[in-house]
């Protein structure tokens, strides 16, 4: 079938919600009106307001109580309703979710799933286009992943709920209207912690996820028609890294450029850059390149095209390293 | 509503005089001299446990300690409203409470030396481990309350927290979704007038029952010193959980006699007199007295009484020594419920460290690396 990623969200999480009576969806306006986004559309009408609660507006409040509830057996899916929100719970989710089961020596599990609309491209205001994982992804007891595709959303999210360890579920809005086609029967192709390479190439491997996958590949696309291989890898799980695919692929390419929208300073793409430095340093034929958000707070909208990646600066970073 | 206002709920006053109060006396109507007499012990107890955790710190044997002397007849009365099904989260001060729900103490000694980071399994006593950000648990109770509420469950869950949390915005988001969800909560404030060294006028303006209320959620006083006063306000706080009344909140208004820590020195914030003051509240020799009174504290009870505390402490204190310095692989251990190659790797690398196993550490590396060597 032909459907939206936030439509295949939907089905994911109707899915969890069917397959599993402890499963509850909870954060701010997901009931009645479906989210803001609409990917809970109509599922508090089919499952109750006792399995999709709408919450009081307080997202410390949203994960502290969901831990509450998870402590007594329920997997619930918070939803946070924008990425510059996610702030006011950060000690739930990095000092509580994410240590219990360290801080109980493994007697107490936290299976909660955070969505979280992530990252720019939509023209709204502050607040409203952040791109945080680099957080997540350095606290220990965390999984953070990012779909890039309505396929990979549908099953992505129910692996997540389905995992006894708490995962932030980052969801790239500006793909939310993206249509793709999946099979709803189908079985997963991947786990959740694997990477996924999209497309063969042989001149150089694009690694990036969530938003930024589709503008890697329409570099790629564009590449092509100049005569440049690219090949292109979908992380999908920021924490734990898929090093091994990245690595088998810089091993076959010898050049590596990460993609990614959020700041450049201490972000994913620095990890990668580091980790594949150590395990194919002798394979590099030249160093390690990120095209990246700037080090600046997410731009007014009018700006924010500068601060994306878009093709045309994966491509001339593609020429810097062809260069080298 | 007796309690809410500036007169907190008492029945047994200082000198150990019974006070005469028809609504809460007859929610301890069935207290009689065998109960008396266990809440005596269980308030000798803690404090024995408390005196001798601060003197295993003071003898380096523990990192820190937070007493909470001073405190037992809130922690001591309230645990006795509770039911084994119940569920308690608190913070690191409710070592009573812990020991009426049946945790070892050497379970809370061992967070303090550094052994582990929890009590154990929270399975065991329905007691969450100790929120040491002061707030969280709030929430997290109130959460696990609504849970148990769709449950069908018809228990209690008790939040316990100082005046200081009061301050969190945890505990303020927490009165909210518990009042809008008419979540089966108690919420269980020991205002006991300093967060560290912060009094309690400057988290609070107003007594903070009064808070609860403009939240919509009943509360009351009461006089924490007074183990009966805290059983009876805790009953009925319970008691409207289990029935599906909602949250509930209550104030024991008592006092840290000791300091917040080991770490801390309390003479530096507070004045000699008033710790003098307080002591002559103490609730533990409030209970003596009444037990004077009614003639009930004969010397083979206070000599069983004192035995059992001694014997507590003592096992306390040889767990607390015997206690194995965990081995470097639990550094790794339960990070994740589930496989984490990440840290799988990491553990493996350091296992090899640790073996000083080369070939083992190379296999992290990529192959043009292993040919070249690691030290090469």
């Amino acid at each position: 079938m032909i459907t939206t990623f936030a439509a295949a969200l939907n089905a994911g999480l109707r899915t969890a919600l069917e397959d599993d009576p402890k499963v509850v969806l909870m954060g701010e306006d997901i009931g009645r009106l479906g989210g803001v986004f609409r990917v809970t559309d109509a599922l508090q009408k089919d499952f109750g307001e006792h399995r999709v609660i709408d919450t009081p507006l307080a997202e410390s409040g949203i994960i502290g109580t969901a831990f509450g509830m998870a402590l007594r057996g329920y997997r619930p899916v918070c939803e946070i309703q924008f990425d510059g929100f996610v702030y006011p719970a950060f000690d739930q989710i990095v000092s509580q979710v994410a240590k219990i089961h360290n801080r109980t020596r493994g007697a107490v599990r936290a299976p909660l799933t955070i969505r979280i609309p992530f990252g720019g491209g939509i023209g709204s205001v502050e607040h409203h286009s952040e791109s945080p994982e680099a957080y997540f992804a350095h606290t220990a007891g965390l999984r953070v992943v990012a779909p890039s595709n309505p396929a990979d959303a549908f099953t992505m999210i129910r692996q997540a709920i389905a995992l006894d360890d708490p995962v932030i579920f980052f969801e790239p809005k500006r793909r939310y209207w993206d249509k793709a086609e999946f099979d709803p029967a189908a079985e997963p192709d991947l786990p959740l912690d694997r990477a996924r390479i999209c497309v063969r190439g042989t001149d150089a491997t694009v690694v990036a996820y969530g938003g930024t996958v589709a503008t890697a590949l329409a570099a790629a696309k564009t590449g092509a028609e100049e005569g440049i291989s690219l090949e292109v890898v979908d992380l999908r799980s920021l924490a734990p890294l898929d090093v091994d695919t990245v690595a088998e692929s810089v091993d076959r390419t010898g050049r590596l450029i990460v993609v990614h929208e959020a700041q450049r300073t201490c972000g994913i793409g620095a990890e990668i850059a580091a980790r594949i430095t150590e395990r194919c340093f002798y394979r590099l034929e030249a160093p390690v390149l990120r095209v990246a958000g700037f080090d600046i707070p997410y731009p007014p909208a009018k700006l924010e095209k500068h601060h994306l990646p878009d093709p045309d600066r994966i491509l001339e970073a593609v020429d810097r390293t062809l260069a080298a | 509503m007796p309690g809410t206002t500036e007169y907190p709920v008492q029945l047994i006053q200082p000198d150990g005089a019974r006070v005469h109060h028809p609504e809460y006396q007859a929610l301890v109507a069935d207290i009689g001299p065998g109960e008396l007499r266990q809440l005596y012990e269980d308030l000798v107890v803690t404090r024995r446990i408390d005196t001798e955790a601060v003197a295993l710190a003071r003898q380096g044997q523990l990192g820190l300690w937070a007493p909470c002397q001073g405190q037992e007849a809130a922690q001591v009365g309230s645990a006795h409203a509770l039911r084994p099904d119940d569920y308690v989260f608190g913070s690191y001060r409710e070592s009573a409470v812990a020991y009426c729900r049946g945790v070892p103490p050497s379970a809370m000694t061992a967070m303090w030396r550094g052994v582990s980071h929890s009590a154990g399994d929270p399975a065991l006593a329905n007691m969450a481990n100790p929120a040491i950000v002061v707030g969280a648990q709030g929430l997290h109770a109130t959460g696990y309350a609504y849970a148990a509420h769709l449950d069908g469950a018809e228990i209690a869950t008790v939040a316990y927290f100082g005046d200081g949390a009061t301050s969190q915005g945890d505990i303020a988001e927490a009165l909210t979704f518990a009042a809008s969800w008419g979540a089966p909560v108690v919420f269980f404030c020991q205002n006991n007038h300093w967060a560290i060294s912060e009094p309690v006028q400057l988290q609070s303006a107003t007594p903070i029952a009064q808070r609860a209320i403009g939240y919509g959620i009943p509360a009351v006083r009461v006089d924490g010193n007074d183990v009966l006063g805290v059983l009876a306000v805790t009953r009925q706080a319970a008691a409207r959980a289990r029935s599906g009344g909602g949250p509930s909140f209550v104030e024991a208004i008592t006092y840290r006699m000791g300091p917040h820590t080991t770490a801390d020195d309390p003479t530096r914030y507070r004045t000699a007199a008033e710790t003098e003051e307080w002591a002559r509240r103490d609730p533990i020799l409030r209970m003596r007295l009444l037990l004077e009174r009614e003639d009930l504290l004969d010397d083979e009870f206070r000599l069983r009484v004192d035995g059992r505390a001694d014997e507590v402490a003592h096992r306390m204190r040889t767990e607390t020594l015997t206690m194995a310095d965990p081995e470097p692989s639990e550094l790794f251990a339960h990070v994740y419920a589930t496989p984490h190659r990440g840290l799988d790797e990491q553990r493996t690398e350091y296992a090899a460290y640790l073996a000083d196993d080369p070939s083992a550490a190379l296999a992290t590396v990529a192959p043009a690396v292993r040919e070249k060597g690691v030290r090469s």
